[in-house]
């Protein structure tokens, strides 16, 4: 089944454009990467995928959902991780994670979605403390356990390993390759060529709001004759 | 000096936005309405207070009497017995009179046998707002100067005691407001009663505004800032659940934070107050249950109206600092009708104020108190319909936003496009 399909979508932000009428598709249990320049319009499709904005044209479905008919539907089956995204800084990290494990069941269905989050943070006795007195990487580990720990059937990660160090990034990219071993559909956008290349299965790249390529990490390569999706994305967007 | 312009221009850009000039120009408006309210009663004291007379007796001092009434004020009607008070009450209430003034047979009489002479007073109390007073006032200062001036006639002649000389006549008041009749009291006594009873709701209710509307727009402001509005709305959970959460939540830190600010407060307002004696229930002036049923929905309606109007400004604020500001317009609407509802009556407000009155759904519980010791159950009934259907509305469209683009994209046209 397809996790996600975009077809001919459009957004635009009164005069201007961002999306211009992009179509691509997403296995279940894909990891998926959206790659592209600043301004290419990545996070405004992570954003109609999560529900969050509207579509000026065109459709997006999610497991057959159509985001702007059931966005609750969609709500259900989807996890969304923004790029900047804060937490509650008077709770603290158990509790944030109690928060949102609240919504997806009752009390037994939430000690054992907080308890997984707990694991994926990984923060030890931290995670008691109040998030107001994290550092930026412990928020951040925390806000990917908060997305991965409800076991989503779909994962919208922008950004995931923003503003972590190398050794906590390599951590969460291996949770985020454990949780799609599990059966998650990832969709990720990132800047880390590097995590691109390393995580997704396919990718597409994205300029100036339109798809200007699209295939496997090897695919790629080989069709710019290029050492890494550094470079192929360098040829394509220069 | 270039340098320093560049700041300066910079500074101004910043601090000049409609945001912080809008509520400044309101609260100018205000002010001057409510400036152009007070300069009105001012004009109206000074203006002959219109009055019907009933003189019975035909000695001096009711000649006396007769002389001051005439030269101080407009008499709308004359009659010389006392089988005419209702025709004197209607025809004054006819001319929008205040008062019918009863000088009995036996004033002079009395008088002359160092007996007070007895006026009897019957007030047409059209409000009990502190300015609503000011016209009885003026009909009192006559009836002062018609004390002053038996006096001094009984001073010249020097036939009596000084005590008595220095107070010759007393006063039988009945008051008529909104269909009762209360023996023995003045419309001064009954609006300084009413308002020390009726000026907490309207300060209770600014206060819950105040406190509970800061903490909805605060949330929202914080969301925004702390970046966790984006999670919260792809979460599993309705709009509409957000946003009653969001809501109930306020409210109840909202009516803490006033409950415990109210109990330092009421002590404050209570050094002031002095005590006159006098039991409203005794004049029939109380509130049944229903009465407090009443009162208590007016109130939660108007709260959740208030919070509701409070979301849908929050929508606007970009982070803590702009939820700020943006709390401005709610505190200045739940001021405008505090202070018309101390100073004026609801019925003695013009059109044009009766309207804006209405319209401000935080008026109503602060007008229920006073509307209900005298059984006018219509304006509160309506007032509730209206705020239930203020409420409804302005959830709809906080519910429409929130579906919306808006609080993420901060365009409000956006907000209000339709969806496809």
């Amino acid at each position: 089944m397809l996790a996600i399909e975009v077809n001919e979508l459009v957004k635009d932000y009164g005069k201007v454009r961002a999306v211009n009428g992009i179509s691509f598709s997403v296995d279940e249990g894909e990891i998926f990467g959206l790659i592209g320049p600043n301004g290419a319009g990545k996070t405004t499709v992570l954003r109609i995928v999560s529900t969050l904005l509207q579509i000026t044209d065109g459709s997006v479905k999610v497991f057959g959902y159509d985001v702007a008919e059931e966005p609750d539907q969609v709500r259900k089956l989807i996890s969304y991780l923004p790029e900047d995204a804060g937490a509650y800084k008077n709770l603290t990290g158990i509790g944030y994670l109690r928060f949102i494990a609240s919504f997806f069941g009752d009390n037994e269905k939430i000690d054992e979605i907080v308890n997984r989050g707990i694991k994926i943070a990984n923060l030890g006795k931290r995670i008691y403390d109040k998030v107001e007195n994290y550092s930026k990487g412990m928020v951040r580990r925390l806000l990917v356990a908060r997305a991965l720990m409800t076991e989503p059937k779909l994962a919208i990660l922008d950004e995931p390993t923003s503003g972590l160090d190398v050794i906590n990034a390599q951590e969460i990219r291996k949770i985020i390759q454990n949780t799609a071993s599990q059966g998650t559909t990832v969709l990720l956008s990132s800047h880390n060529m590097l995590e691109v290349e390393f995580l997704c299965s396919r990718i597409s790249l994205m300029n100036k709001g339109k798809l200007v390529e699209e295939g496997t990490p090897s695919e790629l390569k080989e069709k710019y004759n290029a050492a890494n999706i550094e470079e192929v994305f360098t040829k394509v967007v220069k | 000096m270039s340098h320093i312009l560049n700041i300066i221009k910079k500074e101004v850009r910043e601090l000049l936005t409609p945001s912080t000039f809008i509520p400044i120009v309101v609260m100018a408006l205000v002010f001057g309405s409510m400036g152009n309210m007070i300069s009105g009663a001012a004009e109206e004291a000074k203006e002959k207070p219109v009055v019907g007379l009933i003189n019975e007796d035909r000695g001096i001092f009711a000649s006396i009497a007769n002389e001051t009434i005439y030269s101080m004020s407009e008499v709308v009607f004359y009659s010389n017995t006392s089988g005419k008070i209702d025709e004197g009450i209607d025809a004054v209430k006819g001319k929008g009179g205040i008062a019918l003034i009863i000088i009995p047979s036996n004033f002079s009489n009395s008088i002359e046998n160092n007996q007070s002479g007895k006026i009897k007073v019957y007030w047409i109390m059209k409000g009990a707002g502190i300015m609503d007073s000011i016209p009885s006032g003026v009909v009192e200062a006559v009836l002062r100067e018609l004390n002053s001036r038996i006096s001094r006639e009984l001073i010249e002649t020097g036939s009596v005691n000084a005590t008595f000389a220095l107070s010759p006549t007393a006063r039988n008041e009945t008051t008529i407001f909104k269909g009762k009749e209360m023996e023995g009291i003045s419309p001064s006594t009954i609006s300084t009663m009413l308002s020390s009873q009726s000026t907490m709701v309207p300060i209770i209710m600014m206060i819950i505004i105040m406190m509970a509307g800061g903490m909805v727009i605060s949330s929202m402001g914080m969301e925004k800032e702390n970046k966790t509005l984006e999670t919260l709305l792809t979460l599993p959970v309705r709009r509409s659940s957000i946003i009653a959460g969001k809501i109930a939540g306020s409210a109840i830190v909202g009516l803490l934070m006033a409950v415990i600010y109210m109990v330092g407060f009421k002590y404050y307002l209570e050094s002031f107050q002095m005590s006159e004696g006098i039991n409203l229930a005794d004049y029939g002036l109380t509130l049944g249950m229903w009465d407090y049923l009443l009162i208590g929905l007016s109130l939660f309606l108007a709260l959740t109206a208030a919070l509701a109007l409070c979301m849908v400004l929050g929508t606007f604020a970009k982070n803590y600092k702009s939820a700020q500001t943006l709390t401005v317009p709610v505190s200045i609407l739940a001021l405008i009708p505090m202070f018309m509802v101390m100073f004026k009556d609801f019925n003695t407000l013009p059109l044009s104020l009766k309207f804006v009155l209405f319209s401000i759904p935080f008026s109503h519980p602060m007008m229920a108190v006073r509307a209900l010791l005298f059984g006018d159950y219509t304006l509160v009934i309506s007032g509730i319909v209206y705020v239930t259907a203020f409420t409804l509305v302005t959830i709809g469209i906080a519910v429409h936003i929130f579906n919306t683009d808006r609080l993420l994209t901060g365009s409000v046209s956006r907000a209000f496009r339709r969806k496809r």
